[in-house]
């Protein structure tokens, strides 16, 4: 209705066209930038450890949060794990009359690779979507915004607790996995295998050296650092409202887990070389 | 540096200065050319349609957000040049309540009202009676163990503006804060910013898009002998010796100020865009 009060005036100008090759080096752009962002905020939530103000209260409760909260995942899977690993190697062992070479073999696999991967890709599915959700709920609802307008640095309250919780935790969720499924991998040999749960374990220990512990620790904790600080950064650079704090949550953990397999890959090649010359 | 920035660099200048601010985004610029002086213990009314700045200049004010271009002092301080860090503590004075209040809901309202004394480190006997104090002042003593999800969105913002005042700041920035309530908590809110003007004489920005709250603020003062809500009279205020809290309005059109007066001169503008505001 021209000439009424309601008659909102508006910028009636074309939009430009864009052409293919805009949109393809705008979209490089935003990776370019992501990627910056990403690395600022992880080297930022490092950098806060070595200054005050420290939040000693929220790691803890991260702590409890994110180590306790998944420890039923993360046993209930690695006794399962361990256990169709025992059936699925011991079956072709057996073929062989090699079916004692069982407990050697999944301790092996379990310790140095499934053990930390598993539980990494677990504790992704149940905490970087957490805390991608919780952040990212913080800040459409302007939590953020009103933590910074009181003073309050988040990446000191929000980010590094939660990394450092992650990063201690995981080796521990990680050790709890490998015992849990030897236990499970005992139980399927013995009941499957006819193998003696004593055999087992027995060799089981006797398979497993140094390396192999430096290797089945470590991964853990970087595996805990990228999961948190995928996490972190999907939940704060969240766009669009409720519906953008869905698909945060979503990214962020398909982001971590594809982070920790592609990680496992350059982290066994580190480990295997350093062992090499190490050990 | 222009005159209005250096007069803001000393404590007796204007408590808040925007000089030609720009802020952009993706979308094209939001603010264009901004400039404007809030004296100390003054009241501006920021009005205006949706989309068209008032949020974003407060959160400018607060240096939540940098300004593509110009500059913007706060208490003597110029917040576009300064750290996040420095910024940190110049925030310690400045009082934000936020639209939907943006209380912590993981936290109680006590525990919301005493977030920024425990960030400060203040002394759990001290904190108590402040925190006690604070929600007496907003009439809510009663739900300090309460969460904010408990609360109605009233008494929401009540509790935003018990948390804003709790360490008496110098500057407190209101954004919508009586948007989306009915008109009897509206003026329940409004006398709360009328107290909090002229029991501790903090300057304020409100940022509104109802012309009615301007101008409460412009005629009604609290009075703190029979501590009601009173009509100011200007000829007793003269006679008493006694300078009423100024009140002004700036009124936004496409990110730029339209108009930039007192009350009297809003009220008998026969601008038809400012008119609408007046309907």
């Amino acid at each position: 209705m021209a000439g009424t009060p309601l008659q909102i005036e508006r910028d009636t100008a074309p939009e430009p066209q864009l052409s293919v090759v805009d949109v393809l080096v705008d979209s490089l752009k935003r990776w370019v930038f992501s990627v910056q962002d990403y690395s600022l905020l992880s080297a930022r939530s490092v950098r806060n450890l070595a200054t005050s103000p420290r939040y000693f209260q929220d790691t803890l409760d991260q702590m409890d949060d994110i180590g306790v909260g998944s420890l039923p995942i993360v046993l209930i899977s690695g006794f399962f794990i361990g256990a169709v690993m025992v059936l699925q190697t011991g079956s072709q062992f057996t073929r062989f009359g090699q079916a004692a070479l069982t407990g050697d073999i999944v301790a092996i696999a379990l310790v140095r690779e499934l053990g930390p991967t598993l539980t990494g890709i677990l504790v992704a599915g149940r905490c970087s979507s957490g805390i991608a959700s919780e952040l990212g709920s913080m800040l459409v609802t302007e939590q953020v915004d009103a933590m910074r307008a009181m003073g309050t640095d988040p990446s000191r309250k929000l980010v590094t607790p939660r990394v450092l919780a992650t990063v201690l935790m995981l080796p521990l969720l990680t050790a709890l996995n490998d015992f849990v499924g030897l236990l499970g991998g005992c139980v399927a040999s013995v009941f499957s295998l006819r193998l003696g749960a004593v055999e087992f374990w027995t060799r089981a220990i006797k398979a497993l050296d140094f390396a192999d512990l430096m290797q089945g620790f470590t991964k853990p904790m970087v595996y805990g650092f990228i999961l948190a600080t995928v996490g972190c950064y999907k939940g704060l650079n969240v766009r669009g409202g409720t519906q953008g704090v869905g698909r945060a949550t979503t990214q962020a953990v398909v982001l971590a887990s594809v982070m920790i397999i592609a990680a496992d890959l350059f982290l066994t090649k580190l480990a295997l070389y350093l062992g090499d010359k190490l050990f | 540096m222009t005159p209005a920035i250096a007069a803001a660099r000393s404590d007796a200048g204007p408590a808040v200065v925007f000089d030609n601010v720009y802020l952009g985004f993706d979308e094209g610029d939001i603010l264009r050319g901004v400039s404007f002086s809030v004296p100390a213990r003054e009241t501006m009314v920021l009005l205006g349609e949706t989309g068209t700045g008032k949020t974003l200049t407060l959160k400018l004010a607060a240096g939540l957000l940098k300004p593509t271009r110009g500059s913007v002092s706060v208490l003597g301080q110029e917040v576009s040049a300064m750290s996040e860090r420095e910024l940190l503590h110049l925030r310690e004075r400045i009082g934000f309540v936020f639209q939907e209040g943006a209380l912590f809901d993981s936290m109680t309202v006590g525990e919301n009202v005493a977030y920024r004394l425990r960030e400060e480190h203040v002394n759990e006997e001290e904190i108590e009676p402040r925190v006690n104090e604070a929600l007496q002042f907003v009439e809510l003593e009663h739900t300090a163990d309460q969460l904010p999800s408990e609360l109605s969105g009233g008494m929401r913002r009540r509790v935003s503006i018990a948390r804003a005042l709790i360490n008496r700041p110098d500057i407190v920035l209101y954004d919508s804060p009586t948007a989306g309530l009915d008109p009897v908590t509206s003026q329940t809110i409004i006398s709360l910013i009328l107290r909090l003007r002229d029991v501790y004489g903090v300057t304020a920005l409100l940022a509104t898009q109802r012309v009615q709250d301007g101008f409460a603020l412009a005629n009604f003062s609290f009075d703190k002998e029979t501590k009601h809500v009173v009509h100011i009279n200007p000829a007793k205020a003269a006679k008493d010796g006694e300078t009423a809290a100024a009140t002004r309005f700036i009124v936004y059109k496409e990110g730029r100020i339209y108009f930039n007066g007192d009350p009297q001169e809003l009220s008998s503008t026969k601008d038809p865009y400012l008119r609408r505001f007046l309907v």
